[in-house]
């Protein structure tokens, strides 16, 4: 027999090479006669480039060229471009040089003098909604692709309720939407809670910042990038180049993180390749960890209101929320997801949602892991608890009650999903953490230590539908896997391989994954991204092997006789009523009998970019390849309940997470160690964002002060709890074959609340509703002093 | 970490500090230009006239190798860009992230924040430097590492190895308490810690069976 793969742990093919330093990264290619680019980077967040004069740098020796803004695209409206003339934020690309090294490079970049116009700029949203406020850009601070630009404000009789603490009534909001009855939601409610919540914008700051390197032989473009995705950054790179995607040779083994920052790559990534058609010579970009502060992204930072009603039996019963979101420069959409999200977490039945996206002078914000879910999450979740508090409700029975079943539909639309087991997680995670033992211990005090009991849900996306499978057993009678997804750590590459060496009864031996390098071949994928892979690549490749199993026994009955339908699979051969056959024979039998078998005969519906890598493999074995036909309706979303203990000293503000425990939906578990992996890394991210990383900026010079490791600092080994424990529902969602589902993004959102709800505990019920929770504004709360800025200030750490 | 192993003998070769006056004694500036790279004359790269390459032998992995260095050259930079050992990362360039850490006469040190020229007599090792190059045998921390799966994009996983490597070396008989200590210069940004401290612990459970 051979031996099972699904739910069971084992070493990713990638793992001795990423430990023995035989793993590569973008920036550890070389090529013959490499040069290296640097980006000069605008010291205003806002400015028109007046002139250059690039005389002296010129005569730096080892100069070799500059790229302008005038020589890439300049897309219209609020989109990016890889360099830019009226820069938009501090650190935004002017243009780019290129040297014989990376110190004449810079040596060049300083000595080009640069003749800057100013702008206004703004920093914070707010400000901006302000009636005479600052505009991020020179037209106004909205655009549409039909109207072009305009400039939307709120009045002072809004800004009267702001300052009074109050939720404003702005007119024609930005975004808005309602479901239900919102008026009658509330007339049912017996506690009416309402906040004013300020979330921090966070810099991603993936450990490997995004190099590339480039070089062009023969009109063919060989690219090494740092990029979550790997066919689709292919298909990006193509576009921005306006190159055919089939000239490029696009290389990208191991990407080190990207955690939403790197989907589709990014848009600097194509800056080495214009520049080595532009000076004919291989050139490296290394991005310095200085550099990705500015370019590398962020998650848009929330100023909200929050109100939530309650009947008297703990249900919610409608929930009014407004957002105004830092969108940067170039636009997010963290905010719409935040309402569908804090729709279906929380079931109200009826809500209004209000969302003001407003473009800021602040680096370009992006999905960041559970991008919205894990604002909105981390921020609502002590509204629950003020709730039960008042209600005098158990705070995980209130979860439990609001907590959805497959049956509630999400957002304005009612989207339903494919399968909910949230409640079942909360119950899960209240076993294995002990709740009922552990929330006694709620505000006991210990000299200057208050325990907290921390408790969250969270939710995203988790999958997507309608990719391929590219797969050949060769003449060695192994099973090779092509897959076009992209290897930034989640070891999605081999995970969604194993439900397909499985079915094709396959040892784990006897397969060999090829990913990361265009000319192996990769099939159409989805953007690694969402946690959509688990589930979409787990389907595309079971879609493959269940086409293989098919040719596999038609071959087997044509060779030894009966029906196929009789033959089984298992541990390398094909065995029924004539007889058995190995893998190796039957491969060589597809090749003599081409056609489908082979990969001559395409099927008509695979996704275009899926022929070109079928046809690299035609004729070398037995072919599975087949697009995902597994249909199905509904949202794809996974869960993830959390629980926490954490020990406030509340003379210093400081605080130790001493417990965490997860408790996830996720359908099939796949590969155990790394789901809990997930689980625990996202939850310690999240911990991070409402924490220790900080984003700060000097509003004169609107300059951030927190642009590095240490002055937006991620958690290190020593803020990870103490004691770590995780589990899974385990019940398969019924509308995918592999009953998985992916984790990932939940986890952030479960790891922030878990500490805004443990922090709120321990000083007794107290909502901060802001992050990051730094220890002074723990210390000024419980002391009762003033905050050294207004409630609703963003940037200010 | 970096506290730490500033304190004693190390202080005088080493520390933060010593890395700066080093940089000032060779005429560079303190400035972002220290963590930049200049390319090597094997790949046709043209030289600056205003600093020399001096040729310096290195110990690394073992082996002597003789390279040219420019004064302000660290250490990551030649490993990566003149002896093609790219299993050195650089996650942050100035000792914040710990991903460049290598073994220095046995040591763990940020190889970003040492110059190469103070390494003179010294042994250098990387993480090419571990695995058995006869055998293909994996050190304790490489098989503990395969056996307890660990690590997630991996950036980090280099410079974790060789702080574990040195930690086992220094005390098999560490506990997760300790190992969460040892291992507190480095940062992993996927946070993959609980998976780092089951490496960490099973690796010191192999140091004592050998
Ligand atoms: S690169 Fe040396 S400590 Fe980060
Ligand atoms: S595994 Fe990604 S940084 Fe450690």
């Amino acid at each position: 027999m051979a031996e099972k793969l699904v739910g069971v742990n084992y070493a990713p093919p990638d793992l001795r090479a990423k430990i023995t330093g035989r793993a590569r990264y973008a920036e550890d290619f070389r090529a013959q006669g490499m040069v290296f680019m640097k980006l000069l980077l605008s010291p205003m967040p806002h400015c028109r480039v007046r002139g250059v004069d690039d005389s002296r740098a010129r005569r730096v020796p080892g100069f070799i060229d500059i790229m302008r803004a005038s020589e890439v695209n300049q897309p219209e409206g609020p989109t990016e471009a890889m360099l830019t003339d009226e820069p938009k934020y501090e650190g935004e690309p002017i243009l780019a040089v290129a040297a014989e090294s990376e110190e004449a490079c810079a040596a060049a970049i300083e000595a080009i003098e640069l003749d800057l116009e100013p702008l206004p700029f703004v920093l914070d949203p707010l400000q901006g909604l302000r009636p005479n406020g600052p505009n991020a850009y020179t037209e106004g601070n909205q655009f549409s692709g039909q109207d072009g630009w305009s400039t939307y404000k709120w009045t002072d009789a809004d800004f009267a309720e702001v300052d009074a603490g109050r939720m404003p009534n702005p007119a024609n909001p930005l975004v808005e939407w309602t479901k239900g009855d919102i008026e009658a939601g509330f007339a049912e409610a017996t506690v009416i809670i309402e906040e004013a919540i300020v979330h921090q914008s966070v810099t991603h700051h993936p450990m490997e910042p995004r190099s590339t390197m480039a070089y062009w032989e023969n009109g063919r473009l060989h690219a090494f990038v740092s990029t979550q995705s790997a066919q689709r950054t292919k298909m990006g790179m193509a576009g921005a180049l306006e190159v055919d995607p089939e000239e490029i040779t696009f290389v990208s083994e191991f990407t080190g993180g990207g955690f939403g920052s790197k989907i589709p790559g990014h848009t600097h990534m194509s800056l080495a390749p214009l520049m080595s058609r532009k000076i004919g010579r291989p050139v490296m970009h290394r991005v310095t960890r200085y550099e990705e502060n500015y370019i590398g992204r962020a998650r848009p930072g929330f100023q909200a209101w929050a109100k939530m009603g309650f009947r008297a039996d703990g249900k919610c019963t409608a929930i009014d929320l407004m957002i105004v979101q830092d969108s940067g420069p170039y636009g997010a959409g963290d905010h719409n997801t935040a309402s569908n999200i804090a729709d279906i977490t929380y079931t109200p039945g009826n809500m209004r949602y209000r969302g003001f996206p407003m473009y800021t002078n602040t680096p370009p914000k992006a999905a960041q892991r559970g991008p919205g879910g894990a604002q909105i999450n981390g921020m609502l979740e002590p509204l629950i608890d003020q709730a039960a508090r008042e209600l005098n409700m158990d705070r995980l029975a209130i979860r439990i009650l609001n907590a959805p079943t497959v049956e509630y539909g999400m957002g304005p639309r009612s989207q339903r999903m494919t399968s909910t087991r949230a409640k079942e997680a909360l119950r899960l995670g209240a076993e294995l953490f002990d709740y009922e033992n552990k929330i006694q211990l709620s505000g006991q005090r210990n000299g200057s230590k208050v325990t907290g009991i921390g408790l969250g849900l969270s939710t995203y996306t988790a999958g997507s539908r309608g990719y391929d499978g590219l797969m050949v057993i060769r003449p060695d009678g192994k099973l090779y896997v092509y897959q076009g997804i992209g290897n930034l750590g989640t070891h999605s590459i081999s995970d969604t391989a194993r439900p397909a060496a499985e079915l094709l009864g396959l040892n784990w031996d006897q397969v060999e994954i090829i990913w990361g390098d265009s000319s192996r071949g990769m099939p159409n994928s989805s953007v690694q991204a969402g946690s959509q892979t688990t589930h979409a690549h787990s389907r595309a490749n079971y879609a493959a092997a269940q086409d293989a199993l098919r040719k596999i026994r038609a071959i087997a009955a044509r060779q030894l006789g009966g029906n196929a339908n009789q033959y089984r699979v298992d541990n390398g051969r094909v065995l029924g009523p004539g007889g058995s056959m190995t893998f190796a024979q039957v491969a060589q039998r597809a090749i003599a009998l081409g056609g489908e078998y082979d990969g001559h005969t395409l099927p008509g519906d695979l996704n275009a970019a899926t022929v070109p890598a079928a046809n690299m493999h035609v004729g070398t074995g037995l072919m599975g390849v087949a697009r995902d036909n597994f249909g199905g309706e509904g949202g794809i979303y996974s869960w993830l309940a959390v629980f926490g203990l954490i020990e406030l000293d509340v003379e210093t503000g400081q605080f130790e997470t001493k417990e965490l425990v997860c408790a996830t939906d996720v359908g099939t578990v796949v590969h155990p160690r790394s789901l809990g992996a997930q689980c625990y890394g996202g939850a310690i991210q999240g911990m991070g964002m409402a924490m220790s990383q900080r984003w700060v900026f000097d509003p004169q010079y609107g300059v951030p002060f927190a642009n590095r490791l240490y002055t937006a600092r991620p958690p290190s080994i020593m803020d990870a709890p103490r004691s770590m424990a995780w589990d899974a529902v385990g019940i398969p969602d019924p509308q995918t074959p592999t009953g998985a589902k992916g984790i990932g993004e939940p986890s952030v959102g479960a790891g922030s609340a878990v500490l805004t709800t443990a922090i709120a505990d321990a000083m007794g019920g107290r909502c901060l509703c802001r992050t990051p929770l730094t220890p002074d504004l723990i210390v000024a709360e419980l002391e009762g002093r003033p905050l050294p800025f207004g409630r609703l200030d963003q940037h200010v750490g | 970490m970096h506290d730490v192993e500033s304190v004693g003998v190390l202080e005088k070769k080493y520390s933060r500090r010593t890395f700066i006056k080093g940089v000032i004694a060779t005429g560079a500036t303190v400035s972002s230009a220290n963590y930049l790279f200049r390319g090597p004359n094997i790949l046709g790269a043209a030289t600056l006239q205003s600093t020399t390459e001096r040729l310096l032998t290195l110990t690394v992995n073992g082996q002597e190798r003789r390279v040219d260095v420019l004064p302000n050259e660290t250490l990551a930079m030649t490993l990566r860009y003149k002896l093609n050992l790219t299993g050195t990362k650089l996650g942050c360039d100035r000792a914040e992230c710990g991903a460049c850490t290598v073994l220095v006469d046995g040591v763990n040190q940020y190889s970003c924040s040492i110059l190469t020229h103070q390494l003179r007599g010294r042994s250098v090792t990387t993480i090419e430097g571990l695995e058995n190059a006869d055998t293909g045998e994996l050190s304790v921390v490489q098989q503990a590492v395969m056996d307890e799966g660990g690590f997630q994009c991996a950036f980090c996983a280099p410079g974790f190895v060789m702080s574990m490597t040195a930690m086992v070396a220094n005390n098999p008989n560490v506990t997760r308490e300790e190992a969460r200590v040892a291992l507190s210069g480095n940062l992993c940004r996927c946070a993959d810690y609980d998976k780092i401290l089951n490496c960490a612990m099973r690796a010191a459970e192999l140091a004592r069976s050998v």
